[in-house]
């Protein structure tokens, strides 16, 4: 088995601890190097700060794992500097079959909206969107990534924690200033400290099988409710890099798991599924259960739980590695700022805050889904089957269809770092909304709205020529960038050249003006993570840097 | 009026971001309303169910419509 992709070896090399018997220190050290370990390292050290990660193993994912990664984490891994080789490694996909029983009963067409720079979604195996991780990393001369080096022990302080290392040459310690666990869904670190995680393990096991078609297949997500071929369960058949093809079939809870996973079983399966006459080789076959749980916190002092530590959720909706993505997305600015001083260490709760509420919002919609897909009880399975038999001739059941809802960014209306609008606004940009894509023209190149703004905090302001900025208001907008926390001003319009010391961003096709209901004046404020921090009407510098610092806990 | 077949489900004073929520929402209380209920309980709960659906929506000829769809599917 396996023979489409080469793992790599990375290389362990004796820690300078080991080598030199002393205790180190490192002001960050994230331990796990999967795809959010790898995601929080890269962004802290492209923010200028030395970071170590620990991981326990040497080389990427085994086997395809997860597959599906979305629009918002694309959107992350630009920021991060590596989504276009996985955009261009990956398949994208917008035809969707639903099967029920023999028949097709619909299928539909995502068809994006128009003008936004990434697809809804990519299917890539984990181990190439590692494997670009670690490229990404190993580009970033303050990130240090050490391979074999397995924590056994972690000490909690006020104002550090302290770990204990294992590695091929024996054991070290080290002592960081903030630890970020990205330790996976078991978390040994979560276990050693004794924290807990709540939520139900749902009864049922799945097979999941990487195969290599031999001839042409459609690039279409099949989904199949109670086919002939695997009765009274599911059935979910998509396309990942290289002709891969990803199949997961819902086994049931009262199967042997050692017994799934041996050819002989797996591959009459498939065959029943393709038909007999079509040529497929498997590459890859694993069987899992899930739990949807999560902590009660993320943030415990100076220790902070990222991606699967901190929550889980089933696979319906690729919810796991994208939430977990975005989970960095939301801390690295954070914890950046704490680490400068420049807020204090309250900011981190609402790391802990945001992202509990996202992962409340994954674990209800992955859950809705599951429940659909594998039915608890007869009624359930009736109403199911009914919406089924409906779908194919009426919309309104369609919508009800529910075989995963992908992952999609949450917008963190609660949250108290946002400033309540007090002027009207149309649409869906309100304070907390991650921000919506748009094609946008700068002289720097730049061609969209999410590649001009990220990683500090930001002001668009417009006006529909911006030669025509008044002088009070350039110098406004300047003057913004003068502070503790710097706010760099970016004059949005239709025409024209910003006066000198603003960037200008040329509204391409309208659709910054449609999709954020831009009026002359109006000034939306941004936070490094690419969410709206609060907007007004008109600009006025005062209430922006109470915004500000409302957003960063300074208030 | 026809028997309206489109999508309709929304839910006063809440802002859904995504097109899937409110159908989601609604199907989420549908299968809780049933929890840990016996079949003939259900059964029992979708009689009374239809019936306090039927009064709400008034026009029998809807109605009709919605009960002839109802049965061609059994």
């Amino acid at each position: 088995m396996l023979s489409t992709f080469q793992y790599p070896k990375f290389e362990y090399v004796r820690p300078p601890e080991i080598a030199e018997g002393k205790e180190g220190y490192y002001p960050v050290v994230i331990v796990g190097a999967g795809p959010v370990g790898l995601s929080a390292a890269i962004d802290l050290a492209q923010q200028g700060q030395s970071v170590l990660l620990l991981d326990n193993d040497d080389t990427v994912s085994i086997g395809s794992r997860g597959v599906c990664y979305a629009k918002r984490t694309l959107e992350v891994l630009d920021r991060l500097g590596c989504a276009d080789e996985m955009v261009q490694k990956g398949v994208s996909w917008n035809v969707g079959r639903t099967f029920f029983r023999e028949e097709e009963v619909f299928n539909f067409n995502l068809c994006p909206e128009p003008d936004h720079h990434r697809p809804g979604m990519i299917n890539l195996q984990q181990y190439y969107l590692e494997d670009d991780l670690i490229k990404r990393a190993r580009q970033l001369p303050n990130l240090e990534i050490r391979f074999k080096n397995n924590v056994i022990g972690v000490t909690p302080a006020d104002d550090r924690a302290t770990l204990r290392v294992e590695t091929p040459d024996g054991a070290y310690t080290v002592r960081a200033d903030w630890l970020i666990v990205a330790d996976g869904a078991r978390s040994p670190i979560r276990t050693m400290l004794g924290l807990d995680i709540d939520g139900k393990i749902f009864m049922d096991r799945f097979l999941i099988a990487d195969v290599v078609m031999k001839a042409d297949f459609p690039t279409e997500r099949w989904f199949w409710f109670d086919p002939p071929f695997h009765r009274n369960q599911s059935v979910l058949l998509h396309r990942q890099a290289d002709n891969v093809f990803r199949i997961d079939f819902q086994l049931g809870w009262n199967v042997d798991p050692e017994v799934e996973k041996k050819p002989e079983k797996v591959i009459p399966r498939i065959k029943a599924m393709l038909g007999d006459d079509r040529e497929f080789e498997l590459e890859w076959v694993s069987v899992y259960t899930f739990q949807c749980r999560r902590m009660n916190s993320f943030n415990h002092g100076r220790v902070l739980f990222v991606g699967d530590a901190a929550h889980q959720v089933s696979p319906f909706g690729a919810r796991g590695a994208n939430s977990g993505i975005q989970d960095t997305d939301n801390l690295v600015w954070k914890l950046k700022l704490v680490m400068d001083g420049k807020a204090p260490a309250t900011l981190l709760d609402t790391y802990s805050e945001e992202r509990c509420y996202a992962a409340d919002e994954n674990i209800m919609n992955s859950t809705r889904s599951t429940d659909f897909i594998t039915p608890k009880s007869t009624v359930s399975t009736t109403f199911r089957n009914a919406v089924l038999g409906l779908a194919e001739q009426f919309p309104f059941a369609r919508a009800l269809v529910n075989s995963g809802r992908l992952s999609v960014p949450s917008f963190l209306v609660g949250s108290r770092l946002n400033t309540a609008d007090s002027d009207v606004f149309a649409g869906t940009m309100i304070p907390g909304a991650p921000m919506d894509d748009a094609p946008v023209a700068m002289a720097d190149g730049t061609q969209w709205l999410l590649r001009a703004v990220g990683n500090r905090f930001q002001l668009l302001h417009y006006i529909p020529d911006a030669s025509a900025l008044d002088a009070p208001t350039a110098q406004a907008l300047r003057s913004l960038v003068d502070a503790q926390i710097p706010v760099e001003a970016i004059v949005v319009a239709e025409r024209g050249t910003a006066p000198a010391g603003l960037k200008t961003l040329i509204d391409a096709k309208g659709r910054v003006r449609e999709r954020y209901d831009l009026r002359e004046g109006t000034s939306y404020l941004l936070r490094p993570d690419q969410h709206v921090a609060a907007r007004w009407r008109v600009l006025d510098v005062a209430r922006v840097r109470a915004a500000v610092a409302r957003a960063t806990c300074n208030a | 009026m026809a028997l309206n077949t489109q999508p309709n489900l929304h839910e006063p004073g809440k802002r859904h971001f995504r097109a899937f929520s409110p159908g989601d929402d609604f199907y989420e209380a549908l299968i809780d309303t049933h929890r840990d209920l016996t079949d003939e309980q259900s059964a029992m709960v979708n009689a009374r169910l239809i019936l306090l659906l039927a009064n709400h929506i008034g026009d029998i000829s809807v109605l009709r419509e919605a009960m002839q769809i109802a049965r061609e599917g059994a």
